[in-house]
């Protein structure tokens, strides 16, 4: 199958997580990805090694995010790299950095310049907080940009301190942005011809990220998000909406009249609620009855009750599991890539099929340079 | 210079967030979309109210959402309403659905039928599991994708029990791959001219979004383990997490251990010189942290971390941010108008194009509110007549 991107190039600047994971999903739907790495060190996701796990020298996590990528080992300040650089991007499709304010505009890579090398170009910027303003030098990190967005207030119990979400939610979603900017003014320049400069930032795309709730605290006098006391999910969710532990495990419960709920689970002091206002102002009054009587007994039990008579709840697992489950083996998510002379890196395929077939990707994220003299022949030829 | 997706007509026949929130974003970045909505009841996330909030009666949510958009009230099981419909489609560059597996077809909107009357259509569906397997027919549900998905094991200390991420990131996550598979399809067919079906289900979402530490399962077997105390990230060692202060809180994201020791004038931190430990002994190490931290106010230690540059910054709640220059230059809110008149308050794109905010004043949409409008500009009153479909 011909994958959407196949033909279209991508010069990636950007280190650790944000912009490389933009680079790995056009590369999921075909592009031609090119890390443009400093040579002897590269990349420095490579040497940020969640769990201290490293794999062939790189951690574990550089390898997921830049597998089937290329790479090209160039030190920007060094006139005949820069020079060499200059012709890459000259035919490129898109280019992607994720340098400070400033950086670009020093070594002459910045928007203008570069435009006047290749009109057509998709120019790709990832910062922390916007190009201007007070925090424009502050370091664009997923904690801190978590922490400045609102977000912290949000998950976990009302009791609880400010809790960030446990894992880089701010650079995932704002690799998400930028891969829907670059492929939004990849349409335009199919029509048009002309190229576009793209900009995301961390903050930003946490604060579209929080969309729903925003809209509602801009609209209902500015009030905080109250988060539940007991099995606290959703800030702006009423009962039953939560997680319960049960005799066994715990048990996730979505929606539900909360008169039905009682009739299955013999709780008629939950039947007895009236289902749209109290689920709101009494919720977690009603958290707690359903808590005490969610305990008594096996998850597989409840599910046993509630699964036949459509009330949306389900089981939580952990990966293993999870990978245990046929509804998960169904989806063939899983895959290999393998560098030459590595051992195997078993990861997950792109997240999207096109015309129902799945992605895969055998190629491993690349050493430094792997790619050099390949690109510097097809300079040579061009 | 025009909007990315200047012409692009999308034709949405999704509800609730996750498709929703793709045709959003094609909204946002310059599409037309027309909401087709059941008519009477429309899009459930109408009466999907999430606090004692309403806005011309439909919940908070969905004007955040369905701002933007055309409505269009349509019977899809009434063989007139069906026709015209798919004549709009006819003229489409792109459709969305997220009804479960098989609901689509009855309907006669599949794919296949689709195709048949406009063979370049980009054709976008999101389901919760997958169209195969066992659980292809179960509800997809954020909170329950987040149950079965181990996400809820990521947040909080580890004596936490089960912390979900609280906000619907299921469906966000589903919906933004959603709207980069139909982009992908769009410069594909500006390539070929031809067309393609995009598929995502909420379950490969929820593992893609969690594909750092999935992978870490994958390679060792373990699962995340989150601190004891002060957890922002189960993978990362101290001081990786946000810590209380005297009048608030602190988030630390790196910083070598014994130099914060020297930093904040916190001896016993110089107890840990060896970076392994830093992850090992993380527990004892956030102990550490925690009580020192409590004795300054936050800026007090943001003037000694930051000129250091130890990567760090104070937690901030809405109202704070809201009232802070490095929100408000970022130029992310807007006012839009509804057809009613009603004027409310949201945000905007998070995406700049040209240097240039992407804002729109359209607010949402009634049920059925373009129906007069769009049966005119798309020729479609004689479709019905005519009984195409």
């Amino acid at each position: 199958m011909r994958k959407p991107l196949e033909g279209i190039t991508v010069l990636e600047f950007c280190q650790y997580l944000a912009g490389p994971w933009a680079g790995l999903r056009l590369a999921d739907y075909g592009a031609r990805v090119i890390k443009v790495e400093r040579p002897g060190t590269g990349d420095a996701c490579r040497q940020l090694a969640t769990k201290n796990i490293r794999v062939d020298g790189d951690s574990l996590v550089f390898h997921t995010v830049n597998r089937g990528k290329a790479s090209f080992a160039a030190n920007l300040k060094d006139p005949d790299d820069l020079a060499e650089v200059q012709k890459l991007i000259a035919g490129a499709d898109v280019l992607t950095h994720n340098f400070r304010p400033g950086v670009m505009e020093k070594v002459g890579l910045d928007y203008p310049s570069v435009k006047e090398i290749n009109p057509g170009l998709v120019y790709a910027s990832v910062t922390g907080y916007g190009p201007e303003g007070p925090w424009r030098g502050k370091p664009g990190q997923d904690l801190l940009a978590q922490s400045l967005s609102g977000l912290l207030y949000l998950s976990g119990r009302a009791d609880a301190a400010p809790t960030p979400m446990g894992s880089a939610v701010a650079d995932g979603i704002c690799g998400v942005h930028l891969t829907q900017g670059i492929l939004a003014a990849l349409v335009r320049r199919g029509r048009t011809g002309q190229g576009a400069l793209v900009e995301v930032s961390l903050l930003a795309s946490l604060i579209d990220m929080q969309f729903e709730a925003l809209t509602t605290y801009l609209n209902d006098g500015g009030r905080a998000p109250r988060r539940s006391a007991v099995s606290a999910s959703h800030p702006y969710q009423g009962a039953p909406y939560g997680i319960y532990a049960t005799q066994d495990g715990f048990l996730a419960l979505a929606m539900g009249p909360l008169d039905r709920l009682g009739q299955l689970l013999d709780l008629p002091e939950v039947s007895a609620f009236d289902n749209a206002p109290d689920a709101f102002a009494k919720a977690d009054d009603i958290r707690v009855m359903l808590a005490d009587r969610l305990k008594s007994q096996t998850t597989d039990h409840w599910l046993s009750i509630l699964e036949p008579a459509d009330v949306w709840c389900g089981r939580v697992m952990g990966y293993d599991e999870l990978r245990e489950h046929p509804g998960y083996q169904a989806l063939e998510i899983e895959q290999t890539v393998t560098r030459d002379g590595a051992p195997p890196v078993r990861t997950l395929r792109s997240p999207v099929r096109f015309n129902g077939e799945r992605l895969f990707c055998d190629s491993a994220a690349p050493r430094i340079g792997r790619d050099n003299d390949t690109l510097r022949a097809e300079l040579a030829d061009a | 210079m025009p909007l990315p997706l200047e012409d692009i007509l999308v034709v949405d026949l999704s509800q609730f967030l996750s498709g929703p929130s793709a045709s959003l974003r094609l909204a946002d970045l310059g599409a037309t979309v027309i909401k087709i909505e059941r008519p009477g009841t429309g899009d459930i996330c109408r009466q999907l109210y999430v606090s004692d909030v309403d806005i011309d009666g439909d919940s908070t949510i969905f004007h955040a959402i369905n701002r933007n958009k055309l409505g269009y009230a349509a019977d899809l099981k009434d063989p007139d309403d069906a026709a015209k419909v798919m004549k709009l489609i006819a003229k489409a560059d792109v459709v969305t659905h997220n009804f479960r597996p098989g609901v689509i077809d009855r309907l006669g909107f599949d794919y296949e039928s689709v195709r048949k009357h406009n063979p370049d259509i980009v054709y976008g569906e999101i389901s919760g599991y997958g169209q195969e397997g066992p659980l292809a027919a179960k509800p997809g549900q954020d909170l329950l994708l987040q149950a079965m998905s181990g996400m809820t094991g990521l947040s909080g200390n580890a004596d936490d029990g089960e912390v979900p991420m609280g906000l619907a990131i299921v469906d966000l996550w589903a919906g933004g791959l959603l709207a980069q598979g139909l982009l992908a399809g769009l410069v594909q067919r500006g390539i070929t001219g031809e067309g393609t079906l995009v598929n995502v289900n909420m379950l490969e979402a929820a593992l893609d979004f969690q594909f750092e530490p999935f992978t870490i399962h994958l390679h060792d077997g373990s699962l995340p383990e989150r601190t004891a105390s002060n957890n922002a990230h189960a993978l990362l060692g101290a001081p990786y997490g946000v810590y209380e202060t005297a009048d608030g809180h602190l988030a630390l994201a790196m910083g070598a251990i014994p130099q914060l020791g020297e930093l904040l004038g916190c001896a016993k931190l110089l107890d840990y010189p060896a970076p392994a430990s830093w992850f090992d002994q993380r527990d004892k190490i956030k102990a550490v942290l925690a009580d020192h931290l409590k004795t300054k106010p936050t800026q007090a230690w943001l003037d000694v971390l930051e000129p250091a540059d130890i990567w760090c910054a104070g937690v901030m709640d809405w109202d704070t941010l809201f009232d802070h220059d490095g929100f408000r230059v970022l130029d992310m809110l807007q006012t839009v108008t509804r057809g009613s008149g009603t004027e409310y308050r949201t945000t905007s794109c998070p995406i700049r194009i040209d240097g240039e905010p992407l804002k729109s004043s359209a607010g949402s949409c009634a049920i059925g509110e373009h129906n007069a409008a769009i049966d005119r500009d798309y020729g479609l009153a004689a479709a019905a007549v005519a009984g195409e479909a």
